[in-house]
Formats: C-alpha cells, sequence, structure tokens
C-alpha cells in the first residue's frame, strides 16, 4: 500500500533561488492495483519516482506526505542500472541480500518470463525486453510490496512492449501494488485501472481507464490521448 | 566461453614473431654503433702492454673484423642454438648470469608490484569513496607527489630516514656483510628486501590511485550504483564490494603494463642498494662494453614486457566480460 498525499519536490539554487519542478501531487497504489503516471518531458514523472524512493539529490527538499506499508521498489528507466560486471542471476541475489531476504533467482526468472540460461548472462548479453525484465526481477527480489515501474517499455519494440506490460498487470494481479510511470498512454490506459496526468510537475487529474477515449473531460488530457493515438494509427497507415 | 583466449594468443604469437626479429636488429645495431671498445674494455688496465697486432688478433679471434651484416647472422645461428655468448665482466656464460640473477630481480619486482597494487587500489578506492573531501584531496595529492618523485631520490630518503636515521633496515645488498644470499636466513633476507622494494614501488603506485579512483568513482556516480543504493546498499559497502569489482579489470590491466617501466626503475634501485639482480648486471655490462650480456639482458626484458603486455590483456578480458566480445 502507498498513498502520497501533496508531494512537492523543490531545489534551492545557486543564486539562493527555490525552484519547484514537482507539487501537489497525490496518488493511492494498493495492493493488487496497477496505477499509471504519465506526463510529457520533464514533467516530473522520474522526480516521483526518486521521492518515493529517497533518492533524491542531496539539494532536493522534499514535503508532503508519503505513507508505505512494506517495502517499495523501483524498476529503473535506464538498463544501464544493471551492474555491467555481475550475472543477472548474481544482481537478483543480491538485492535480495540488501533488503535481508533470501532470493530464489531461478523462480523469479521463471516468473518474469526469462529462460534460465539468462541467470548466468551479463547485462550486455541480454535484449533489450530481456533487461527489463531482470531490473524488473531486482526490484522484486527485494520482497517489495509495492512496485513503481519507471518508463517500462521505453526503447522497446511493440511486441515487447505489450508483453511488459502484461506481466506488470500480471504482477499486480498477483497482489503487488504497481505503479507504471509511462508516457505510452495507450499501453498505459490498457493495463492500469486509473491514470494520474502530470504537466510540467502540477498534477492535471486522475483518470479511470475506462473514461478513455470518450469520457475525457480535461482538454490537457484529451489532447495527450490524440497526439498518441494519431500518431499511433497515421504511422500504421503510412508503413 | 574461451574462444577469446585462443584468438588473443594466436594474434599475440604473430606479433611476437615480427616484433622479435625487429627488435634483436634494432638492439644489434645500437650495441654495434654504441662508442665504446669492447677489446679495450676486456684488455683494461693491462691497455699499455697490448699492442695494435695483439688487439687485431683479439678482434679476429673475436670475429669483430667481419662485415655488420655477417656478425648480426653469426649472433642469430648462435642465439637459434641456445647460445647467448659469453659475458667479459662476468666471465661466464651469458645465460649462466642471466640465470644466477634473474631470481633476485624477480623477487624484488614481484613484491614491488605487490605493493604498488595494493597501497595503490587501496588508496584509489579510499579517494573515491571520500571524492570531494580532505582526504581524497590528501590522496590525491599524495599520488602526484609519487608520479614526480624519481626512484633514485626516493630511494635516497629511505636510506636517510630508515638506514641511517633509524638505523631499523639495512641499506644495501641482499645479505648481511660476509653471507653469501643463500646462507642468509629468511628474515635477513626479508629485511633487506623491504627498502628496494619500496622503492620500487614508487614507480606504479601514483598513476594507480588515480586509475582505481577514477573507475571507482565512475560506478559510484553510475544508475547502476544509484539502484543499489535506492535499495538499502551501504556507501562503504558500494566501494568495497561492486566498486572494488569495476576497479580491479582496469587497475590490474595498467599495472601489469607498466612492467617495463618496473623493470626499467629496478636497474636504479638495484644499482642504489647493491642489490644483485639483472638491473645491476645491466649497468656493469653497459660500464665495461660487455655487448653479450647486453644484448643477453635486452631479449630477456623483451620477453618478461610482452609477457606483462600479454598478461594485461588476459586481465582485462577476464575481468570485464565486455572485452572478450571484441
Amino acid at each position: 500500500m502507498l498513498r502520497v498525499e501533496d508531494l512537492s519536490v523543490a531545489f534551492r539554487q545557486h543564486d539562493g533561488r527555490l525552484t519547484r519542478p514537482l507539487a501537489g501531487v497525490s496518488l493511492t497504489v494498493a495492493s493488487g492495483d496497477c496505477a499509471g503516471l504519465i506526463g510529457g518531458s520533464g514533467a516530473g514523472k522520474s522526480l516521483i519516482a526518486e521521492a518515493l524512493t529517497g533518492t533524491l539529490p542531496r539539494n532536493a527538499e522534499l514535503s508532503g506526505r508519503i505513507g508505505v506499508s512494506g517495502r517499495i521498489a523501483l524498476a529503473p528507466q535506464a538498463v544501464t542500472a544493471l551492474d555491467p560486471l555481475a550475472r543477472a542471476g548474481t544482481q537478483i541475489a543480491r538485492m535480495a541480500r540488501l533488503a535481508g531476504r533470501r532470493a530464489d533467482p531461478a523462480a523469479l526468472m521463471a516468473r518474469l518470463g526469462l529462460p534460465e540460461a539468462a541467470l548466468r548472462a551479463y547485462p550486455h548479453e541480454l535484449s533489450g525486453g530481456m533487461a527489463k525484465r531482470v531490473l524488473i526481477a531486482t526490484a522484486l527480489a527485494t520482497g517489495a510490496g509495492t512496485l513503481i515501474a519507471d518508463e517500462p517499455t521505453l526503447g522497446l519494440d511493440p511486441g515487447a512492449a505489450d508483453r511488459i506490460m502484461a506481466l506488470l498487470a500480471g504482477l499486480a494481479a498477483e497482489g503487488t501494488g504497481v505503479l507504471i510511470i509511462s508516457h505510452d498512454l495507450p499501453r498505459l490506459v490498457a493495463t492500469t485501472t486509473r491514470v494520474t496526468v502530470l504537466r510540467e510537475g502540477r498534477p492535471v487529474e486522475t483518470v479511470p481507464a475506462a473514461a478513455f477515449p470518450e469520457g475525457l473531460t480535461h482538454p490537457f488530457t484529451r489532447a495527450l490521448w490524440d497526439a498518441q493515438t494519431w500518431t499511433a494509427t497515421e504511422w500504421a497507415e503510412a508503413c | 566461453m574461451t574462444g577469446w583466449l585462443g584468438r588473443l594468443l594466436v594474434e599475440r604469437l604473430i606479433r611476437l614473431a615480427w616484433l622479435l626479429p625487429l627488435a634483436m636488429a634494432g638492439l644489434f645495431t645500437l650495441v654495434s654503433l654504441a662508442p665504446v671498445d669492447p677489446i679495450t674494455a676486456y684488455v683494461g688496465a693491462r691497455v699499455a702492454d697490448v699492442g695494435p697486432d695483439q688487439r687485431a688478433a683479439i678482434a679476429q679471434a673475436w670475429g669483430l673484423d667481419a662485415p655488420a651484416p655477417e656478425r648480426f647472422a653469426l649472433w642469430l645461428g648462435h642465439i637459434a642454438r641456445g647460445d647467448l655468448g659469453s659475458s667479459i665482466t662476468f666471465n661466464a656464460p651469458v645465460a649462466e648470469v642471466l640465470a644466477d640473477r634473474a631470481g633476485a630481480s624477480l623477487t624484488l619486482i614481484a613484491l614491488a608490484f605487490v605493493i604498488s597494487f595494493a597501497v595503490g587500489l587501496g588508496l584509489g578506492l579510499t579517494a573515491a569513496a571520500t571524492r570531494g573531501r580532505w582526504p581524497d584531496r590528501a590522496i590525491r595529492g599524495f599520488a602526484v607527489v609519487l608520479t614526480a618523485s624519481p626512484g633514485f631520490w626516493v630511494a635516497l630518503l629511505l636510506i636517510a630516514l630508515f638506514a641511517v636515521g633509524l638505523g631499523w633496515l639495512p641499506s644495501c645488498c641482499a645479505a648481511p656483510p660476509g653471507l653469501t644470499a643463500d646462507e642468509a636466513d629468511l628474515a635477513a633476507r626479508l629485511n633487506h628486501l623491504i627498502l628496494p622494494a619500496a622503492t620500487l614501488s614508487v614507480v606504479g603506485t601514483g598513476p594507480l590511485i588515480l586509475h582505481s579512483r577514477a573507475r571507482a568513482a565512475a560506478f559510484l556516480e553510475s544508475p547502476a550504483a544509484r539502484h543499489l543504493a535506492a535499495h538499502g546498499a551501504r556507501p562503504g559497502w558500494l566501494v568495497w564490494r561492486p566498486g572494488l569489482r569495476h576497479a580491479l579489470g582496469p587497475a590490474l590491466a595498467v599495472h601489469l603494463a607498466g612492467t617495463g617501466e618496473l623493470i626499467g626503475g629496478s636497474v636504479l634501485a638495484e644499482t642504489v642498494f647493491a642489490w644483485p639482480g639483472l638491473g645491476q648486471a645491466t649497468v656493469r655490462a653497459a660500464l665495461g662494453a660487455d655487448a653479450p650480456l647486453l644484448l643477453g639482458i635486452a631479449l630477456a626484458t623483451l620477453v618478461v614486457v610482452f609477457l606483462g603486455n600479454l598478461a594485461a590483456d588476459i586481465a582485462a578480458r577476464l575481468l570485464d566480460p565486455r572485452l572478450r566480445q571484441a
């Protein structure tokens, strides 16, 4: 269970002025729930992930309330978050040890649809989709009740992106609270129960996934949806 | 999995196949052009007793009157049969001099190698762990001072401090006066080894500190380290476990590739401390115009440096799986 109320992040700049790239964000992710978070580039999506996992830069000032029951884990956006010099299985076991648990990397890999051989692979030997799965596996190895997936489909081909989203939905169905941060609105809507929309660090609205696209009332959310679905269909026709 | 090793070895054998003849021709040319006269060096103090006729006789007996290409071919032929010639200064076959003295030099070089690797890696990681703060600045300053210090000067400082001032350690030789290295016990031999090894280790330590620091710092600022830190990894653990792992490969590769500098440094260290190794023999061979011994030492050095570089390449690939694919 994760409950965020009125979350705000500010940075003190060199000249003493305060910038506030994130303000007034509230969201809830219950166990077994799959929620989405969307916004354009620079909307503060990754800042939320950093705030929730306590990895904000040192000069950041955090305010608001974050209520967590159980552990919270982050599957970061870039696959460079995997240690290039350690085998996938080693990294999963290491993450579990840091959380004071014993993980069964083989079982975790099977649960994420990864072949057993991937345990002994180094990150550079994995495909993009497999590396994303290993990242999710490292986060799950901590035994976290809440998983934040930051841009899990970034850089993947459509097939791999669909499989990752299905995997995250499956994790939620098994009881994990899942928060997916993404700019891929159609897939987000297809996977989550509701989507929180951010614009330049301020919350626009939280919309049930069922409301897309007919039930949309806010022009920003509608514009976001139109932009992405138009791109998808137009590209499909053009190719 | 071991395909990369076979490829590397074949590639390096091919390199050795053209490098060795080239180096031999170069060495032979240098020694031939050197402004020393082996006959004068051989005759030594009896120079007044030896007339031009006798000099010509010696030159003929040694084959020095033959043209250079012929002498080179003769030398190659002897080496092919495993005959490196005889040393004038030591009055013994070159192979025997090399075998006698290689042990002392390798002990010294190996100990210096281990000392500078441990100190360099340890200080480098400590600097990375405290980067931007005073221990980091102090260690980096120390590394620059070490790099800028000439080996003979460090040797003199160490002798002044530990041998003359404090009287803790002997200032010379491999064994107490009056004993050979074989007669001295292990403690005495180790005691004599400390100062030369410390002097020699200065050569490689500075670059190693800076290199290890850079590699560990790059890891500590990487997304991989942030991912671990976000899930409970402590800074100290990050430095000394995965950080050490990341610094180890490049540090070992750089250190092994510096074998040549270590051997060069050993010439100085052995001379200052009268250490009975190949470095000292090199100086005596050069002063005595002992061409066969000089060539023999140069060839042995070439092989050791080549092996050091090969070991550096293997270590780098063993410790970083990404390098095995290229």
